[in-house]
This record gives C-alpha cells, structure tokens and sequence, in this order.
C-alpha cells in the first residue's frame, strides 16, 4: 500500500509498506529516520518512544497502517535546525548518554513530560519514564537531566 | 509475520460486517497486544480490520448518574477524565497502574478487556499451551509457574488474566456491550470471561464476530471509598503478583457495602463474591476482613511456584480494607 502520513512536520508519501509492518520499520527503513532505535519489537523498553498525534507511543507495536493519514513525530523532529532542544541539551550536559541506544526514546518522553508538567517532581518523572529502559547509566544522570531541562525551561519563560 | 488483508473501518456498520463476512478476521484497536501476538505468530487472523477510525472515542454521563466509555477511548484518556477522577478514582488508580505512559497512550478500552494472557508458555511457540494450541498440554504445570493462578485454574490451564483496568471495572459492577449482526448485546464484565476448564483456548463468552462497542458503570454507591492496590516485583511497569480492587462503606460499624474484585491470581478479573458474602453486616474489624479474605481463598489451589500468593492475597486484601476503613472514618 501507499502510506500518507506526516512527519516531523512534512508531508510524507511511502510506497510499497505492508499494512502489518511496524511504524518504527518504516520510519528507519524507508523514510530515513533512524534515530528511533529498535531493541525490544514488544513495547518493553521505550527505545522507539515517539510522538503519534501528539501523544508518545512505542512505534514497535503501531502497525503501519495505523499511522495513515497521522501526525508523526520523531526525535530528529525535536531540535530546531542546529539548536539543540532543552531536553538534548540537558542530557548532554549532564551525561545522561552512555551507549545511547535508549537516548533516542527517552528524549520524546522526557521531551512529552516538562510539555505537560513544567516542574515534574522526582516520583513524576520515574513514573513518566518507567516505559524507557536503560542498561547502562543506573539513571540517575537521566533523572538529573529530566530535572535540569525542566529548570531551564522554567527560567526561560 | 504471516501476511493478511488490511482493512479500516469508518464505522460501526461497516466494521460489524466486515467481521461476519470474514471468519477469522480480528479487530485493531491500539495494537499494543495484537501486533506483538502477530510477529510471535500466536495470532493469524487472514483480515485484520482497524477500528480506531470508529467513533466510539466519547466518555460520557448518564442519565442515572453513571457513566458510558466508548470502545475506543485510550487507557491514559480514561484514566485522566474528569468524571473517571472524580467518581470512580479506583478506575484511574487501575488503570495508572498497568504498562506504561506509551502504552496506555494507544491501548484501547476494548483492546484491554480482550488482551491475552502474558504466561511465558502461551508466548514461547516450542513450548506446549492448551490456550495457544488445544490438547498440546500445558508447561506451566510442572515448569515456572510464579506469575500464574490459583484460583479458577483448572489441570489444562494456569494462565491468570494480567488487565489491571479489568480488576477495577469487575468491582464497578461495569456492563459491556457489543454489537454484531445479529444486533445488541449487554454482559456483565464478570461474565465475560470463561474460566478455562477443558477449553482454555475459549476465552470469553463473545462470538468471533461480535465488537465491543462500550462499557457502562453504574453511579458509585454514594458514602462509599475504593482503592485499587497492586503488588508487584518492581514499584511500576510490571504485571501484579496480586492485586485487589475494593469498595467499602461502613456505617455504626458495620460493613453496609461492599465489592471486591482480585487480579493477578485468575484466568479472568476476580469477583470476591464469598469474601463479599462474609463482610456484609459484618462488623468492620481487623478479624472480619481476613475471615472474609480466607472465606474466598479457601477455594485456592497452588503449585509450587505459585504457593505465595495464596498468603499475599489474604494480606493485600486485608491492607486495602483496612486502609478503606481509616480513608472512610477519616471522611
Ligand atoms: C510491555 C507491556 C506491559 C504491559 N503491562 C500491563 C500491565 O501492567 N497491566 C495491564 O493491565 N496491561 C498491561 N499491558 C497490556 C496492555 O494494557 C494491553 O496491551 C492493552 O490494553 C491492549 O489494548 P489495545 O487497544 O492495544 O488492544 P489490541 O492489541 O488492539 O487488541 C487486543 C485484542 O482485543 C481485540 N479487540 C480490540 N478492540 C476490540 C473491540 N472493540 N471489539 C472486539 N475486539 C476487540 C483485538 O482483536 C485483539 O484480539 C502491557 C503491555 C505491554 C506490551
Ligand atoms: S523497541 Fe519498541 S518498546 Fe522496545
Ligand atoms: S545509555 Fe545505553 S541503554 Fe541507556
């Protein structure tokens, strides 16, 4: 089939997508955006957390079809041209990235939560990130990111 | 991944007749469950027909003072309405509880009342399963049965029911409707579950081709307080060991009302109906609730490594009536 959904703020048209293909597959294998990472393909983990209508979801249980005539956004759709997000740029400075390969879905989710909940509190942002896993930063650095985004954010309004 | 026919349905009509017209088409709701069982290749429908387009996405008041989910309504849009928050908070604590932020962004009302069982048997295709595969045996028995029933499980078939929102809506006294070609129907959520017996692989009282179009909660029962607690291996993102949903009123010291329903030890959402039987007219005490709780679990039957949560649900139901009865006398 012929999917028509937009993303990251453009018109996309993909060709040939099997209806039963996940969202996650076609985003990195035919629309050239690999930064949602596969790891689990069971909804276990986050890794390929992005925006569906605004909402974060696990692109790895989507099925393609289901994102027909949708809004996709991805975490290459978060920084504005050059400019780092807050949130990016939190993790960065705090050193929230080891190996990375969760850092794709936890930027959407943070990302989501300081949208929602300017000021989350420490149990706010374990409970908003307890669908992303992470094998290597023990999350503290993570958390002191999430807070630090927050913060920014906060004193830039 | 087997290949099948994609369909979307733009309304409920079409959807109805889509179902009839192809014996073993599946519906989609959010997909959280069905695309998974898809790529393990547990489920293989020929026509998967896609629901989200329909419009039963409303949560609205009824006229007795209850309230009406469409099939289609999120997990995390329920969990966060208004009149979800405000009268029936246990809903949402339910709710709040199961999956994750993602996950519950897509999972449908519906979907979640018709996910399967998560037992690693069922998933894993070498393994035998009665449920995934009848008369192949079941490997539960005998293998790692940690996370199964023991209540309601028969010889073929441990699995338990993991939907928390379902626990919930079994005390709420909650209705599901459907719809097929042959018209309306109305089940009592707790009897839309089949215990599994000799046929685990029949799961509910629904016909292949009948839609959940909504459920209805009767209004709460005025004066009365309800939690729903869930124990767990972590704090969050994992089934319950056990879990109870509870509504309690006491008035002069008698249990004047009373519903309780257990998750995570069943092969469907629990109604406590003999621990219920025990407590009404009871005296609110200590010793009543776990009478009550022993009055239900005396039917319990264990496995080696399932003994322990006999024990932990006789202590979580009395914890969570116990803090009903200090929530209630504090009010
Ligand atoms: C990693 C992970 C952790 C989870 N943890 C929990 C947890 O702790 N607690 C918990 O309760 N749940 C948990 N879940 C399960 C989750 O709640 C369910 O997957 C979800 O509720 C299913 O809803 P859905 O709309 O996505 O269903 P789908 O996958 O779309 O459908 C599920 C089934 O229902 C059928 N169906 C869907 N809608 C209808 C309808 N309207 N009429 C008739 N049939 C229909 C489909 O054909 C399919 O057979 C977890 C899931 C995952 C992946
Ligand atoms: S890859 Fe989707 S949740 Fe792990
Ligand atoms: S940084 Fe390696 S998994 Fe999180």
């Amino acid at each position: 089939m012929r999917l028509n959904f937009t993303v990251n703020g453009r018109a996309e048209t993909v060709d040939d997508v099997w209806e039963g293909e996940s969202l996650l597959y076609v985003l990195r294998e035919r629309a050239g955006l690999p930064g949602s990472k596969n790891a689990c393909e069971q909804g276990e983990c986050g890794s390929c957390t992005v925006y569906l209508d605004g909402v974060p979801v696990c692109a790895c249980l989507v099925a393609a079809g289901q994102a027909e005539g949708r809004e996709v956004r991805t975490v290459e759709g978060l920084a504005d041209g050059d400019r780092l997000d807050p949130i990016q740029q939190a993790f960065v400075d705090a050193g929230a990235v080891q190996c990375g390969f969760c850092t794709p879905g936890l930027l959407v989710q943070a990302h989501d939560l300081i949208e929602r909940v300017p000021r989350p509190s420490d149990p706010e942002i374990r409970e908003a990130l307890a669908g992303n896993l992470c094998r290597c930063t023990g999350y503290e650095k993570i958390l002191d990111a999430v807070r630090l985004a927050a913060e920014r954010k906060a004193g830039a309004r | 991944m087997r290949p099948f026919t994609y369909l979307r349905a733009p309304d409920v009509a079409t959807a109805v007749r889509a179902i009839s017209a192809e014996p073993g088409a599946k519906f989609i709701g959010g997909g959280t469950n069905l695309v998974d069982l898809l790529r393990e290749d547990i489920e293989q429908p020929g026509t998967v027909i896609d629901i989200t387009g329909l419009p039963l996405t409303g949560v609205e008041e009824l006229p007795d003072g209850g309230i009406r989910i469409g099939a289609l309504v999120r997990n995390s849009h329920l969990a966060a309405h208004r009149l979800v928050t405000t009268r029936y908070p246990m809903l949402s604590q339910a709710i709040l509880s199961g999956a994750s932020p993602q996950l519950r962004n897509m999972a449908t009302t519906g979907g979640n009342l018709l996910q399967r069982t998560r037992c690693l048997y069922f998933y894993d295709g070498a393994a035998a399963c009665n449920k995934r595969e009848p008369g192949s045996g079941c490997d539960a028995i005998g293998g790692f049965n940690r996370q199964h029933g023991v209540l309601g499980v028969s010889d073929d078939c441990l699995a338990t029911h993991p939907s928390d929102m379902c626990v919930a809506l079994a005390a709420l006294d909650a209705t599901v409707e459907t719809r097929s070609e042959h018209g309306v129907r109305r089940i009592p959520l707790v009897d839309l579950h089949r215990l599994p017996g000799t046929t685990p692989h029949r799961e509910t009282v629904l016909a292949a081709d009948e839609l959940i179009t909504a459920i209805e909660l009767p209004p709460p029962p005025s004066g009365a307080v309800s939690r729903y607690r869930k124990v767990r291996d972590r704090a969050s993102y994992a089934f319950a060991l056990v879990s109870v949903a509870a509504v309690l009123k006491v008035r002069d010291g008698s249990v004047s009302t009373v519903r309780l329903a257990l998750g995570g030890v069943a092969p469907k959402p629990w109604r406590a109906y003999a621990a219920e039987r025990a407590l009404l007219a009871a005296p609110a005490t200590e010793e009543s609730f776990t009478r009550a709780a022993e009055a239900e679990l005396t039917a319990a039957t264990a496995r080696p490594g399932n003994a322990f949560k006999i024990e932990l649900a006789r202590r979580t139901i009395v914890a969570t009536l116990r803090d009903l009865l200090a929530e209630g006398s504090a009010a």
